[in-house]
């Protein structure tokens, strides 16, 4: 009983130590909320809610954490490389030749999908699909689950997807699935994403692609 | 068509040499718009904003607008912008009062569409009988319609928050309208010196291509509302969806606080933030603090002024911070319902620290008597 209690005291104190670790610094919170991949329940809030801040320009985020970009390409290749089932899903700005050097990133896109054994679904527009969507050859970002629950992907990379969309999208996923969701954005990046990437275009892709090679090669 | 420079928005913002102008802040949005790069403006007139339309309207003239017109009313003046707005242009308007409300549906529709429109809104009392004299309370019914608020203490503010506004509002990750509010009359109809940067100079245009929906696109949502519509569905997919989708709005306007305090130096300003008696206030009534604690130091008696800029987003840990001290928290404000007292009370540790009031409302002006009248009471406690 006299141990229980010691337990319960140091379980306490070490409850106020986290608590306490919320400090005022500057007069903002220090959040502790993290992006983890889900299922997070029924309705999971926006990150950016959570006190998750997009990265400055050079960096990157990994589950709502601050990183330098080169170690969340890494992280990136890790997951990809590990997972069972990934898939990447283009979006608009990637799969119409709407300006140029839309072309160029769109190979690059498909370079790293192939290298890294991934299946590419598309996201080429926006509408929601009714009455019913074809799980197996497309994705939506309105009811995005349907296509990652049929091909039971346990990874996925957003690139090229409008950026309102693919919050809305990675949010319902983070929900509902047990899915790891990386964003490779070309904006701002994506506080909702496990593993979000800002100003990315076919630099980032190409090393992505060329350190996916090399681990292929070395294991 | 004026030639102008584009500069860079800092550049505009803070490094361009400024003169001085003796003007109302009408004439402020007037000089505003002309360093803009406005693409549209769409005007409907009710008092106290319609000379600040009508002076968009003559810039127009000169040829520093694009294009501009006179809508039906304010309702069709708000959904034309909204049309603008989806078809990748720069545009701005305004309103006030009744007009405000008149066009309340499509404020939350403009932030449902993620839509950059910069509004000022100059408020005045919104009652039967009639007036047309100044009142803040049309903010209250803006406070949750999504949109990001800031609100003016002077015609230099005015004209700095319009010009700012339009690049807060059209970051990628933002990319929601921006109402900037300033007091009708006092603000628009006294001159007030406002230092401008040369009118040689103009913003950057708007990029469309990067906002966060696709521009002027026939086929989605927002744009298409009617089409394979998930907003007539009963089903969790149709409410997860659109649940998402409100979250996201929510959270684009948490992602405008670093350009607040980029653009605007913070979300607040604060004078003498270590005395334990604040007075906290926005738009004009920051005025009549001010003079409220000036008053009172020659009196002895120590009191601070927090002054909000950002209503929406509002400052929550900055306030919570500040007041955490506090034994008293004073707030001034221009309307019967206290929206402001309200909003600080839900934030501060100490919620019995706010004292709301003083109020004034129906046109009359506030004595910064009654306020040092607080500042008193709470120094003798």
């Amino acid at each position: 009983m006299k141990n229980k209690h010691k337990r319960w005291t140091f379980a306490r104190k070490y409850c106020m130590l986290l608590k306490g670790l919320q400090l005022f610094y500057g007069g903002m919170i220090l959040t502790k909320y993290r992006v983890l991949a889900g299922p997070e329940g029924y309705l999971p809030p926006a990150a950016a809610c959570e006190g998750i801040a997009l990265p400055d320009v050079g960096y990157a985020l990994i589950e709502g954490r601050e990183v330098p970009e080169q170690e969340a390409l890494s992280a990136i290749v890790d997951k990809l490389l590990s997972a069972k089932r990934p898939f990447f899903f283009p979006g608009p700005n990637v799969l119409w030749e709407w300006k140029a050097g839309v072309a160029e990133k769109a190979a690059a896109v498909r370079k790293l999908a192939d290298t890294a054994g991934a299946r590419v679904i598309p996201m080429p527009d926006y509408r929601p699909k009714y009455p019913m969507i074809n799980p197996a050859i497309e994705i939506n970002p309105n009811h995005p689950n349907l296509t990652i629950w049929h091909n039971k992907i346990d990874v996925c990379v957003f690139v090229g997807v409008h950026c309102h969309y693919a919050n809305m999208a990675l949010k319902i996923i983070r929900g509902g699935t047990d899915c790891y969701t990386i964003a490779i954005c070309g904006e701002a990046g994506h506080e909702d994403a496990n593993i979000t990437l800002r100003d990315a275009g076919i630099p980032q892709l190409e090393a992505l692609t060329a350190m996916v090679a090399e681990r292929r090669r070395l294991s | 068509m004026p030639e102008q420079r584009v500069v860079t928005p800092e550049f505009l913002f803070t490094e361009a040499a400024r003169e001085e102008l003796f003007i109302t802040g009408s004439e402020a949005v007037r000089e505003a718009v002309r360093r803009g790069n406005v693409d549209m403006a769409i005007s409907y007139p009710i008092t106290p904003q319609s000379e600040s339309m009508h002076l968009v309207g003559d810039i127009y003239a000169e040829g520093y607008v694009k294009d501009y017109y006179r809508g039906e009313n304010e309702f069709a003046v708000m959904s034309s912008v909204a049309g603008a707005a989806m078809g990748g242009v720069r545009v701005f308007t305004a309103t006030g009062g009744p007009g405000t409300m008149r066009a309340l549906e499509m404020f939350p529709t403009w932030v449902g569409a993620r839509l950059p429109i910069v509004c000022a809104f100059f408020t005045r009392g919104i009652n039967s009988p009639l007036t047309i004299q100044p009142d803040t309370i049309e903010m209250a019914h803006m406070l949750d319609t999504g949109m990001i608020m800031l609100h003016a203490e002077d015609a230099q503010d005015l004209y700095d928050m319009i010009l700012k506004a339009f690049i807060i509002a059209e970051q990628t990750e933002v990319h929601i309208p921006v109402g900037v509010f300033a007091d009708g009359f006092f603000v628009t109809h006294t001159r007030d010196r406002v230092r401008v940067a040369s009118p040689d100079l103009k913003l950057p245009p708007y990029k469309p291509y990067s906002a966060p929906v696709p521009v002027i696109d026939m086929e989605n949502v927002p744009f298409r509302q009617m089409r394979d519509p998930f907003v007539m569905k009963s089903n969790y997919v149709s409410y997860a969806a659109h649940a998402s989708w409100q979250q996201e709005v929510l959270a684009a306007a948490e992602r405008a606080r670093p350009f607040i305090r980029k653009y605007l130096g913070g979300l607040i300003e604060v004078e003498n933030e270590h005395a334990d008696i604040l007075v906290l206030a926005g738009g004009t009534a920051v005025c009549q603090g001010r003079e409220a604690i000036a008053m009172a130091r020659e009196e002895g008696i120590e009191a601070g002024l927090i002054k909000i800029k950002s209503v929406r987003p509002f400052p929550s840990d900055e306030l919570r911070a500040l007041t955490a001290n506090a034994k008293a928290v004073i707030v001034p404000e221009f309307n019967r319902v206290g929206w402001l007292s309200r909003e600080v009370r839900n934030v501060v540790q100490n919620p019995d620290c706010v004292v709301p009031g003083p109020r004034v409302f129906g046109g009359m002006t506030m004595p910064p008597d009654l306020i040092l009248a607080e500042i008193r009471r709470y120094a003798r406690d």
